[in-house]
């Protein structure tokens, strides 16, 4: 059975949440450790969503240089998938496994909503369940969460169809371009802000047309990795 | 001991919603006279003794983990010496 691992870093929030995602999804989860150089066989990777290190220096900053993150960049370039979820996504990109940059939401506060989205790329390692210009709902949480980068990458990033996940209706942090995820150029590397992981049972994620907590539109991202390491 | 002092400045094309916040406090107090406000980081690295070799690495920390050059310049490295008797 394929195997997904969840890293835990101090200050990690949202790593069982990802683990229960993972097994929603038909994998089988596997902690792993900031602090062990193992990644333990695992298929593919998830860095859960938190405040690692208490945000100090700056977002992901710290858990970015952890010993594990070190078989992660080897793994991400050997074409693992890798899923960055919020301070996850903040950490993919201090490691410089994806551009740009994360800063401060650009109306000073935290936000918390359920938030619409669209699926700009499905074809990558995280996306492939999808239609293209799908639109899901997923939680998001973050007082850290504009996506910035200078006016080239960003061409580059949407001329390669690199953009991921876009902010649907709302733009919840001042991101340029609406982008909410981004992906590496292979496709196997994936960052957003939102938490699709807290989207993943019925009763348990955002509300739909339907009924209260009932939005499962995260599941596909997880079962979507499933797919493509069957496939590949 | 002597004192690297690293300063660094979120990239000043960048929105800094920090510095924000307290230039609109300000503006709440009446203070007239302040166009605008910028928060920034200071590192204050100890170090034995200051060597052209301890500088070279402590401006590459600067450089690659103080800072992140996405969003942030390093705008100065200086150095205190040490204070005598201390």
């Amino acid at each position: 059975m394929t195997s997904i691992g969840v890293i835990t870093f101090p200050g990690s929030l949202d790593d069982r949440d990802a683990q229960r995602a993972v097994r929603l999804a038909g994998a089988t989860p596997v902690a792993l450790w900031h602090g062990s150089h193992s990644l333990e066989g695992v298929d593919a990777i998830v860095l859960p969503g938190g405040f690692s290190y208490g945000d100090y220096l700056r977002c992901g900053a710290i858990a970015s240089l952890s010993p594990i993150m070190a078989e992660v960049i080897d793994a991400a370039a050997k074409g693992m998938p890798v899923l960055g979820i919020c301070n996850g996504f903040q950490m993919l990109t201090e490691a410089h496994l994806l551009e740009g940059g994360l800063i401060r939401n650009d109306h000073g506060s935290f936000i918390c909503r359920d938030q619409k989205l669209r699926v700009e790329n499905a074809s990558t390692a995280w996306t492939t369940g999808f239609e293209t210009g799908a639109e899901i709902t997923v939680p998001l949480k973050n007082g850290e969460g504009g996506f910035i980068a200078d006016a080239e990458t960003i061409a580059r990033l949407e001329g390669d169809g690199r953009v991921v996940f876009r902010y649907l209706e709302v733009n919840p942090n001042g991101s340029l371009n609406d982008i909410a995820g981004i992906s590496n150029a292979r496709g196997n590397v994936v960052g957003l802000m939102p938490h699709p992981e807290h989207a993943t049972e019925e009763g348990f994620g955002p509300d739909t047309a339907l009924a209260m907590r009932n939005g499962t539109d995260g599941l596909t991202i997880f079962t979507s990795a499933i797919a493509s390491l069957v496939s590949a | 001991m002597p004192v690297i002092v690293v300063e660094v400045m979120p990239k000043p094309e960048l929105l800094d919603p920090q510095g924000k916040a307290v230039a609109g406090a300000l503006h709440r107090l009446g203070m007239a006279g302040i166009a605008g406000v910028r928060i920034g980081k200071r590192f204050e690295v100890t170090v034995d003794e200051v060597t052209d070799a301890v500088l070279a690495e402590v401006t590459r920390l600067a450089e690659d983990m103080f800072s992140n050059s996405v969003i942030e310049d390093v705008v100065s490295i200086t150095t205190i010496p040490t204070a005598t008797g201390s």
